[in-house]
């Protein structure tokens, strides 16, 4: 084994154990936000995407390259947006219905689509 | 090692602490969004070093960039509309779409590191461990097909219904072996296309006869297993192209995944492998022609129903799956409010599986402004049944049939609201159908219940009517 994939290994485990620590304390109240979020994270291929994509000389290099970018920007954006609008939702006490706009607004507009 | 490269493993490192911060800060409600602020400022950081690591390395061709922009550019606004556009009640596909492109790009980070490898270097050097690439590959590229069946599936595009092919047994083995053979192959550093190849195909056709047998109240499960799958290929890649900032962020993801798969499962009662092999929840279908219930069923109008909630110190809802299919949330919060007005406590227990992935009822309820310190968890509900006046079920079933405590049926031990400790039931339900464990529901023939038969939508909205008219005589 080398010295590079036992530092990679040791980093892994670590993290993983850290993972475990820190998301055992979200309250269920968040785990549809917490899956967005930690789907938001693993966004963070897209530098990966970069770097190999960044290296490809072959057309099929580039159509992989590609595809990979595509894959991991939707990721990234769409993740942390949709992680941002579910959490401004939670509130800690209710607001007075003035005005019959805001969240329901987009929702309505979308099944009048459907 | 360069200066930049220092530079750049530095803010990576600087990202990773902010991943780990971000998720720390999701303990609560009030810091969640802080938390994922935090997160969004590490992603930047960490994209930002890459793009000037890459333009101080050079060597790129002009291609390589275009592709690059005009991958990112689709890409990410293809997410931000899809999440701008997405309704709250779709969000479980969407998660699963994220996993998928996840999934799909980190086994495309390999492949595109594998072409590279093989033009360039021509095999002299192995720079790339080759179980890292084989994992790498065959992870992503479940997590893609599965998650497009799975959202598919929540969709409604695909029947919500185990579908079981013909010989399924016969072909998941054969893929096994396929899978497994050519990613032993590879385990031996042999740098070999051909079966670089077998595995993708292999593994993508694996996603499909994963998902496809898995029944659609199953998904909480499948979704986050998913997603502990698209965590461990992402860092799967990082191993692949020796990137501590990959690794460590799908590490996380991949103890998220886990954790809450772990956790849905044992809500559901069910052990994971048991809900991998599938075919569970056929029983939803003749669930319709069900009603052979035994015994005396208390039936009552929405005038009094409105009476018994408004004169209650202390009423307790209890929604499950189908108020949000009845897309009755707002119905539900007008008749809470309504009661808070006449100075009625109000709770609202959520069950772990109300829903279609974890959580998701308390994202449905906040969106209609229901403040998160009434949205109560399982065992903090519990505590608050004894001394409720009313609970008010509105779509939920199994999960809150008492036959769970005994042995001897399909949800025994499966973890329930206590829903029968409260002084008075009402459960508003459109017949006497089963849920998707096929059993009877014996809390409906407690004599403290009283069936509302009715849409949930149209029946909350006519107790509510009814409650104005008491407060207004």
């Amino acid at each position: 084994m080398s010295q590079q994939l036992l530092t990679d290994l040791s980093i892994f485990i670590l993290s993983l154990l850290v993972g475990f620590e820190v998301i055992s304390k979200v309250p269920a109240t968040l785990h549809t936000p917490l899956m967005s979020a930690a789907n938001s994270i693993h966004g963070i291929v897209l530098a990966g995407a970069m770097l190999t994509a960044i290296q490809a000389h072959t057309t099929l290099g580039y159509i992989l390259a590609f595809f990979a970018m595509v894959f991991a920007g939707m990721n990234v954006a769409g993740g942390y947006k949709v992680t941002d609008r579910m959490l401004k939702m939670f509130k800690p006490r209710s607001q007075p219905i003035a005005k019959p706009s805001g969240n329901s607004t987009d929702s309505s507009t979308l099944s009048e689509v459907k | 090692m360069s200066n930049m490269q220092t530079a750049v493993d530095l803010i990576y490192l600087l990202a990773a602490a902010l991943f780990v911060i971000g998720l720390h800060l999701m303990n609560s409600p009030a810091t969640a969004r802080k938390g994922s602020q935090f997160s969004v400022v590490g992603m930047v950081a960490a994209i930002c070093a890459t793009l000037a690591f890459l333009i101080d390395q050079g060597g790129a061709t002009s291609t390589g960039w275009i592709i690059l922009a005009a991958g990112f550019i689709i890409g990410s606004l293809i997410g931000l509309r899809s999440a701008d556009k997405v309704k709250m009640t779709d969000i479980p596909q969407l998660v699963s779409i994220f996993n998928a492109v996840g999934g799909g790009a980190a086994a495309l980070v390999a492949l595109t590191d594998f072409v590279h490898d093989k033009n360039i270097h021509l095999a002299t050097i192995a720079p790339t461990p080759a179980v890292a690439t084989a994992l790498d590959v065959l992870i992503g590229a479940v997590t893609f097909t599965g998650s497009i069946i799975a959202a598919g599936k929540l969709q409604g595009l695909i029947s919500g219904s185990p579908i079981i092919i013909p010989g399924s047994r016969v072909i998941n083995t054969l893929l096994t072996v396929a899978g497994l053979g050519s990613a032993a192959f590879l385990f031996t550093g042999a740098a070999n296309t051909n079966v670089l190849i077998l595995l993708l195909v292999t593994a993508l056709l694996f996603g499909v006869t994963l998902v496809l047998p898995i029944g659609g109240a199953d998904m909480p499960v499948v979704i986050s297993l998913l997603n502990a799958f698209t965590g461990t290929a992402v860092a799967m890649a990082g191993f692949v192209i020796n990137s501590s900032a990959l690794i460590i962020a799908g590490a996380l993801v991949g103890a998220s995944g886990t954790i809450l798969t772990k956790l849905m499962a044992d809500a559901m009662n069910r052990s994971i492998p048991n809900i991998m092999i599938g075919g569970f929840g056929q029983g939803e279908t003749a669930a319709a022609q069900a009603g052979s219930v035994a015994g005396n069923i208390k039936q009552l109008s929405a005038d009094d129903a409105a009476i018994q909630l408004s004169y209650a110190d202390k009423v307790i809802f209890v929604p499950g799956y189908g108020l949000a299919a009845a897309q009755a949330q707002r119905e539900l919060k007008d008749l809470a409010q309504l009661l808070e007005e006449r100075g009625v406590e109000i709770i609202f227990a959520i069950h772990p599986v109300a829903g279609r992935m974890p959580g998701h009822m308390n994202v449905l309820l906040a969106e209609v402004d229901v403040p998160y310190p009434q949205l109560y968890e399982m065992d903090a509900a519990n505590l608050e049944f004894p001394t409720a006046d009313v609970a008010l079920v509105i779509g939920a079933n199994d999960v809150i049939n008492p036959a769970a405590r005994r042995p001897g049926n399909a949800i025994s031990g499966m973890p329930i609201l206590d829903v029968d400790k409260a002084k008075n039931v009402i459960v508003i339900k459109r017949s006497m159908g089963q849920g998707y464990a096929g059993i009877d529901n014996e809390l409906y023939l407690d004599e403290k219940t009283s069936m509302f038969f009715a849409d949930g939508k149209k029946g909350l909205a006519q107790i509510a009517s009814a409650v104005r008219e008491l407060v207004a005589n």
